[in-house]
């Protein structure tokens, strides 16, 4: 009865309506944590698996050395390799491609590689704008890897300890 | 001649009503967003404009430059004519509206009365929309809006009823003028429940939230306005907002003494604050009711239907009923400190 009465009297005297109230109106006041996208961004982490690219060692050799694990382990089979001796012996690749449509970005190619040459940059804002642009050629991978090398070096600094 | 001059200057108060009105619809469609993002911990529109200032004409410009799709098998006439009346009476019910002393388009007696007509006029509109659209959320939405503004207009009734007693008057301008003294002396609380029963009562005839099931998108699309695009939904937009407006200057006038200070009979505080004209006093109490509109939308989710009609049933109508006796024992006995002196 006491129960009920008590019930009666909450909801005709507004109560948890005003309790409501009272927190939307708390939150109006609170800090906002929008993130205005293209002058704020938010951060990502040094596993963002996002654009690929082909690095090079210090002394401007490209580590690739055509093993094609990444070939093989592929799931969505966007990656096209064919190789070559080079010149003074050593196996190199003559085409690597890779077909950002087919990619999943699960970046098994990353984790499969030996030399640590194929890798996925934390970069996400890139677009197409002609048939044919999707598909990264391996002077697009190795001019990506040269652009973000710093970039990609510190993520893998960060991650090393967790490997 | 002189009727000419006479017509002129009619028109001209209108379009002095009117012209700022159009524009507090703008910008309460931006304060509502606005507030409502602020309180999402979000900032809501910024980019169009300083401080997203111009973003409700880019809206009304988009609105105006897209095409009018009339729906076929619709009829096109009620189509056409149901956003104008929708539209024309929440213009028309600001002609009672007293802003300050003396500054009304047209003073006359049942003024009260008048708003009333005026508001429930509105939904007229909505449901010839609802029809003529040849569309079943439409028509839903249609049939909801009619029985929700059915019930909500009795408590609304009765909540003027409570003040038509209290004032003795059908004039607003004589109901503002009954509340003065001080601020305790304002109708809200002498008539608290009335005051409740009204804000709720006006912000379910407005078809606002928590009582939106007119529009109802999660359920029903967007009622009544499915099949409207471009300027025809500008047209039931401004309707909407228009309404607004004028339910919180009606709870304003009835309720929280329209144009008079707040610091009337404080000695000191009076003085202080005698330059601010009334109209001030009036549009920050219109802003409080708006902001509130704004506030309960961001708060509260849409009610189910049944007890939408059971509140308005079974609570409203109770509760005003009970106040209305409680308010004429005190009228007629003379029950201090509101209704002791006699003739008010």
């Amino acid at each position: 009865m006491t129960d009920r009465l008590k019930r009666f009297l909450e909801s005709l005297l507004l109560l948890e309506l005003f309790r409501g109230l009272w927190l939307t109106g708390k939150y109006f006041f609170k800090k906002k944590i929008t993130v205005q996208f293209p002058e704020e961004k938010t951060p990502t982490s040094p596993r963002f698996r996002g654009l690929h690219a082909l690095r090079r060692y210090s002394n401007g050799e490209e580590r690739c050395i055509a093993c094609k694990l990444c070939e093989v382990v592929c799931p969505a089979l966007a990656i096209t390799i064919e190789s070559a001796p080079r010149t003074d012996g050593t196996r190199r690749t003559t085409k690597y491609e890779i077909d950002l449509f087919k990619c999943i970005y699960c970046g098994f190619c990353e984790e499969s590689c030996p030399v640590d040459s194929i890798v996925e940059t934390s970069e996400m804002h890139y677009h197409f704008e002609k048939r044919g642009e999707e598909i990264m050629t391996k002077e697009k991978l190795l001019a990506i890897g040269d652009k973000y090398e710093s970039k990609i070096a510190a993520a893998r600094a960060a991650d090393a300890f967790y490997r | 001649m002189d009727t000419i001059m006479n017509l002129l200057w009619i028109a001209l108060k209108i379009l002095a009503i009117v012209l700022p009105l159009t524009i507090s619809v703008a910008y309460l469609t931006l304060a509502e967003r606005k507030v409502i993002a602020y309180m999402h911990s979000r900032i809501g529109p910024n980019r169009v404009g300083f401080l997203g200032l111009l973003q409700p004409f880019a809206d009304v410009l988009k609105l105006l430059l897209k095409e009018m799709v009339i729906p076929s098998q619709s009829n096109r006439y009620l189509f056409l004519a149901a956003p104008v009346l929708v539209l024309a009476p929440a213009l028309a019910a600001w002609a009672v509206i007293p802003f300050s002393k003396g500054l009304v388009l047209a003073n006359i007696n049942a003024g009260l009365l008048y708003i009333f007509m005026m508001s429930s006029l509105s939904v007229y509109g909505v449901l010839i929309a609802g029809w003529a659209s040849n569309s079943k959320y439409a028509m839903l939405g249609a049939l909801r809006a009619a029985a929700q503004t059915v019930s909500y207009e009795i408590a609304m009734g009765f909540a003027f009823v409570g003040v038509l007693l209290a004032a003795g008057s059908m004039n607003l301008q004589t109901i503002v003028l009954a509340q003065s003294g001080n601020i305790l002396h304002w109708y809200f609380l002498p008539l608290l429940p009335l005051f409740f029963v009204y804000w709720i009562s006006g912000v379910a005839e407005t078809n606002r939230h928590p009582f939106d099931m007119v529009e109802g998108e999660s359920e029903i699309v967007a009622g009544f306005h499915v099949e409207y695009a471009g300027a025809g939904f500008a047209l039931f937009f401004l309707a909407e907002y228009a309404n607004m407006i004028l339910i919180s200057a009606v709870a304003s006038l009835l309720f929280l003494g329209g144009w008079l200070s707040p610091f009337e009979g404080i000695p000191l505080l009076e003085n202080v604050f005698a330059f601010v004209p009334g109209l001030v006093w009036f549009v920050l109490k219109m802003g409080f009711f708006l902001f509130l509109y704004i506030w309960l939308r961001a708060t509260f989710p849409r009610y189910r239907y049944d007890q939408v009609m059971r509140l308005g049933w079974k609570v409203l109508i109770p509760i005003t009923l009970i106040w209305i006796v409680v308010v004429s024992f005190a009228v007629k006995f003379n029950i201090g400190p509101w209704f002791n002196q006699a003739g008010v």
